[in-house]
């Protein structure tokens, strides 16, 4: 059963991967993001790592595509994007190149795992995480357990001494986050400058899909002939924006 | 038909290397900035594969810890990505990304 | 006594540290005064060391103190230190006793001149140079006093630097005195490369004791020491700079180019005698050779000259030919009794010919003198005196030294010392020209009333200025008390040393610890000595009354001795300019190619070469997130591949 269900996760894996990539519509990207992520937290589950499995539904497609969605509708990017051809030049050749040497070599080393990893040897400094003090290491897994095992186990060893401080850490981050986010998206009170239009470098083609590959800066920035104009009729939060 | 073959950690990582490859192509291809976003994240979660296989397989329980602090580290990112792509790209919505290349040599 | 030495060139020094500072604010004629009293303090330094000297055996005539090490610098250390022994304390006595006298005269000579405290200050430190070159313990200290007379030469030549020939005067005394210079580096790199040091006890116990240097090296040393001594003592080719530098005042003209300055070549060479003495013996020979070539080449042109200053120098010229004559004969003692005599001598007359030409206001044209006896007794009493040693009469100074240098010329080649007696006829013949030209025959300047007047260009001259061209008058007391002082020197310095016995030469016994019996002895009979001495003095009256028929009785025509090749001084400075101005450019043209083109072009072509190179290397900063994010893709992949290589299979 076990490879029957890890063959269909996969499958839902790595079509909603491809269906990010290849998407054009950047909402449709997001569905299909969420279906990778179901696909991974099946795969969690197949791995006995429930708690994650249950944690990476909740947090990652719960909350972080939602977020996702909330700033494309923000920002109104939901339309399509022109996908036919790439302003940098060699960008998409090199890309394909990169992606299939990663590829290859990936999958290369996947396979020739034969058990033996780096680090601490795994089964014979094991030790319980109900000990105070150190833990040698963070606990094992037993096989078959109930769910509810391996929530406590994650809970104790979280909690121990060797974990502890990265978890406050990581409370203080997320405060930061928060923070961070209100200060860079707070508008100030005075006109919002554009954004500066520079010169694009010799790799792209300009507006017209030639090549220029001058290597002195000053020509004419073609892009400024590319930047629509603020769009009218999108709700309340754009027209404020343009009125500034 | 059932399989009743065991599925080793080589699958495992196998499949996290293609996802990881996948997240690394639309990211060099793709031109709006929260598409490239989302292939970040489709990186992540390829990396979270790969460590909790090896937590299964070592029998330890770092594995799954350290996926829970990636993806900890994983939200805090994107908060923060999200918030300054709205701050710069506020005023154009139909930006791409290479237009903002200011930081030039 | 000896540990006096170190007062002696700090004096001229403290002169001029003082004049740098206060010299504009004490004006005429006080600074000129201090200028006076430090050199004047200089010489009684050197008496009380030379006192202190003549009071110890022979042996213990040599002294040496090192005041502090000056460079260290790993192999090479060099000391400030002085070096008191017979030579340099001779050359001492005689630099600052002239010196403090042309210090009192140029008083009285620059008076009125608006720079009167800067010309003392360049004549202190011209004295201090002077004094490091004779007094110092090594080679690089004599180099530095050498640079510093050579640098003063300049400051002073040019010191009326208003008119632009004055100051390309300068500018040539300085660049051919440089051409000098390379020889003496040369020289010096040499020796220390094979001895290890610069001291001069250093080289000399190396080259006696050790036989440090192969005659090959020491030969090159001395045509290289050569080299410079011709630069700064006005030998063929190098003499070039000497009777341009007449443009300078005169007490200038006296004091380096007659007394000092221009006898450091011979100083040098006298020095280094134990390096002469290992070199083969062609090096000795072209020093006699070109030293009597120069002697008679600059004796013929002196006979031409129309300036009283022009005459004077061409006379130096020869008359240093002498001596190196006698250096290369290896006669040393010959050569230093010369100098002395002819600082004395030499002085008296070129301050004698400033006498005359501040009495004519400022005339140098000896055509515009004549019978000026009655009118400056003092000055022409001791130009008679000097004129008198000059030409080689008995019992003046002139004819002993000159007399040990011809029988130097005789003891090299026979026919070296006919020449060099046509070269003392000629010196009697020149000088005697200048005197009865000057000083006696007919009034040429009374006569020349109406044409100076035509010279003038903006009016004629009031009634006081036409009654001073017609009445020369003798100079202040200031200025012909030096005169008075040199004109005994001259008279009675030939007593240092007498021919007559062994016991009379007094020089001779002096000076023998510095030549390390390098000195060559005579190979002649007393009776051939007498010979020489009579023919030497029958020579000098030929010189003497052959002048008197051409310019007093005017029974030769003087036209026909004065040619105007001689004048031109054999058109050797004329042909050297035109070699420098034609073929000479185009080869410093060819070298400033080279220079701009080859040198300068690889320096400049490394740095563009980093330009283009960074230029193109900043593309790859291309300010897209995209192609940074390939780079980082790439990079990843290049780990990867280097961890599956390393992969056992």
């Amino acid at each position: 059963m076990e490879a029957v269900t890890f063959f269909i996760a996969a499958l839902i894996a790595v079509a909603g991967a491809c269906g990010v990539v290849f998407l054009k519509n950047p909402v449709h990207a997001a569905l299909s993001l969420v279906a990778t992520l179901f696909g991974v937290a099946i795969h969690f589950i197949n791995l006995e790592a429930y708690f994650l499995a249950a944690v990476q539904v909740i947090v990652y497609a719960g909350a972080i595509v939602i977020l996702f969605l909330f700033v494309i509708m923000l920002l109104g990017v939901d339309r399509a994007e022109d996908i036919q051809s790439d302003p940098i030049i060699g960008q998409r050749q090199l890309a394909l190149l990169a992606t299939a040497g990663l590829l290859i070599l990936g999958i290369f080393i996947a396979l020739a795992f034969s058990g033996e990893v780096t680090g601490v040897p795994p089964i014979e400094a094991q030790q319980s995480t109900f000990d105070g003090g150190l833990a040698i290491d963070s606990g094992s897994i037993s096989k078959g357990v109930p769910p509810e095992q391996n929530i406590k186990e994650i809970g104790r060893a979280l909690f121990s001494t060797r974990y502890v401080f990265a978890l406050e850490i990581t409370a203080l981050l997320l405060t930061i986050g928060v923070v961070g986010a209100v200060v860079l998206t707070r508008r100030s009170k005075s006109e919002l400058e554009p954004i500066p239009v520079v010169e694009p470098p010799a790799l792209m083609r300009n507006s017209e899909g030639e090549i220029e590959l001058a290597l002195n800066e000053d020509e004419q920035s073609p892009i400024e002939e590319t930047i629509d104009p603020p769009v009218e009729d999108l709700p309340n939060e754009e027209v404020e924006v343009n009125g500034e | 038909m059932t399989f009743a073959m065991a599925i080793g950690t080589e699958y495992y990582l196998a499949l996290s290397a293609l996802l990881f490859t996948i997240g690394a192509g639309g990211l060099l291809v793709r031109r709006n900035p929260l598409i490239m976003f989302m292939c970040i994240e489709l990186m992540l979660n390829a990396a979270n594969l790969a460590f909790v296989s090896f937590g299964k397989e070592m029998n330890d329980l770092g594995g799954q810890l350290s996926v829970l602090f990636v993806l900890v580290v994983a939200a805090a990112e994107v908060v923060i990505g999200l918030a300054i792509v709205v701050a710069v790209m506020r005023r154009r919505p139909k930006a791409s990304i290479d237009e903002v290349s200011v930081l030039r040599g | 006594m000896n540990n006096l030495v170190w007062l002696i060139p700090t004096f001229p020094l403290l002169g001029f540290t003082l004049l740098l500072l206060f010299g504009r604010r004490l004006g005429e004629p006080n600074a000129g005064w201090l200028a006076t009293t430090m050199v004047t303090g200089s010489f009684l330094s050197t008496l009380c060391v030379f006192l202190g000297m003549a009071g110890k055996t022979s042996e213990e005539r040599v002294y040496e103190i090192t005041l502090f090490e000056w460079i260290p610098s790993g192999e090479l250390s060099v000391g400030l230190g002085f070096l008191a022994d017979p030579l340099s304390i001779t050359m001492a006595l005689f630099i600052t006793g002239v010196s403090a006298l042309i210090h009192m005269y140029a008083i009285g000579y620059m008076h009125g001149d608006p720079n009167f405290s800067k010309f003392f200050i360049y004549l202190n430190l011209f004295v201090f140079s002077m004094l490091m070159l004779v007094l110092g313990d090594n080679l690089l200290i004599t180099f530095l006093g050498w640079e510093g007379v050579g640098a003063c030469s300049y400051f002073l030549i040019s010191f009326w630097h208003e008119d632009p020939a004055n100051a390309s005067a300068g500018k040539k005394a300085f660049v051919t005195n440089r051409v000098g210079d390379w020889g003496f580096m040369v020289a010096m790199f040499l020796l220390f490369f094979n001895i290890g040091s610069l001291k001069y006890s250093d080289i000399f116990s190396s080259v006696i004791q050790l036989d440090a240097l192969t005659q090959t090296t020491a030969t090159a040393v001395v045509v290289m020491l050569f080299i410079g001594a011709a630069g700064k003592s006005a030998q063929f080719p190098l003499y070039l700079w000497l009777p341009d530098a007449m443009a300078g005042p005169t007490p200038v003209s006296a004091l380096i180019h007659a007394a000092t300055m221009v006898t450091s070549g011979v100083y040098l060479l006298t020095r280094m005698n134990p390096v002469l003495a290992e070199a083969a013996g062609w090096s000795s020979d072209l020093i006699w050779i070109i030293g009597l070539f120069t002697a008679l080449f600059a004796a013929a042109a002196a006979v031409a000259q129309n300036d009283i200053k022009k005459v004077l120098a061409y006379s130096t010229v020869s008359q240093l030919g002498f001596m190196f004559v006698a250096v290369g004969s290896g006669l040393y003692v010959a050569a230093i009794f010369h100098m002395i005599t002819h600082a004395f001598f030499k002085a008296l007359l070129f301050l004698g010919a400033g006498s005359v030409i501040h009495g004519m206001h400022e005339e140098q044209d000896m055509r515009k003198y004549g019978a000026l006896k009655k009118a400056m007794p003092i000055t022409a009493g001791t130009f008679i005196i000097g004129w008198l040693a000059i030409a080689g009469i008995p019992p003046f100074s002139g004819f002993w030294s000159k007399d040990e240098v011809l029988l130097a010329a005789w003891n090299e080649n026979k026919i070296a010392w006919v020449l060099l007696l046509i070269a003392a006829i000629m010196t009697a013949f020149y000088m005697s020209r200048l005197v009865f030209m000057t000083f006696f025959g007919d009034k040429r300047w009374a006569e020349d009333e109406k044409e100076n007047h035509e010279e003038d260009e903006i009016t004629p001259p009031p009634e006081n200025e036409k009654k001073n061209i017609l009445n020369p008058h003798e100079s202040p007391a200031l200025m012909w008390f030096p005169l008075v002082a040199l004109a005994g020197l001259a008279a009675t310095a030939g007593i240092l040393n007498l021919p007559f016995s062994h016991n009379t030469k007094y020089l001779e016994k002096w000076l023998e610890p510095v030549l390390f019996g390098n000195e060559v002895h005579v190979l002649a009979s007393t009776s051939t000595k007498w010979l020489l001495a009579v023919i030497a003095i029958i020579g000098a009256t030929i010189g003497v009354l052959s002048a008197s028929y051409v310019y007093l009785k005017k029974r030769i025509n003087p036209a026909q001795i004065e040619l105007p090749i001689l004048q031109d001084a054999w058109k050797f400075d004329r042909s050297v300019s035109n070699f420098m101005g034609g073929p000479g450019r185009k080869i410093f043209e060819v070298v400033t190619w080279f220079d701009e083109t080859v040198i300068d072009g690889a320096v400049n072509g490394a740095g563009k070469l980093t330009q283009n190179l960074g230029t193109r290397l900043r593309a790859t900063q291309t300010g897209l997130i995209r192609t940074y994010a390939l780079g980082m893709v790439i990079g990843a992949i290049a780990i990867l591949a280097y961890f599956v290589s390393r992969m056992g299979f």
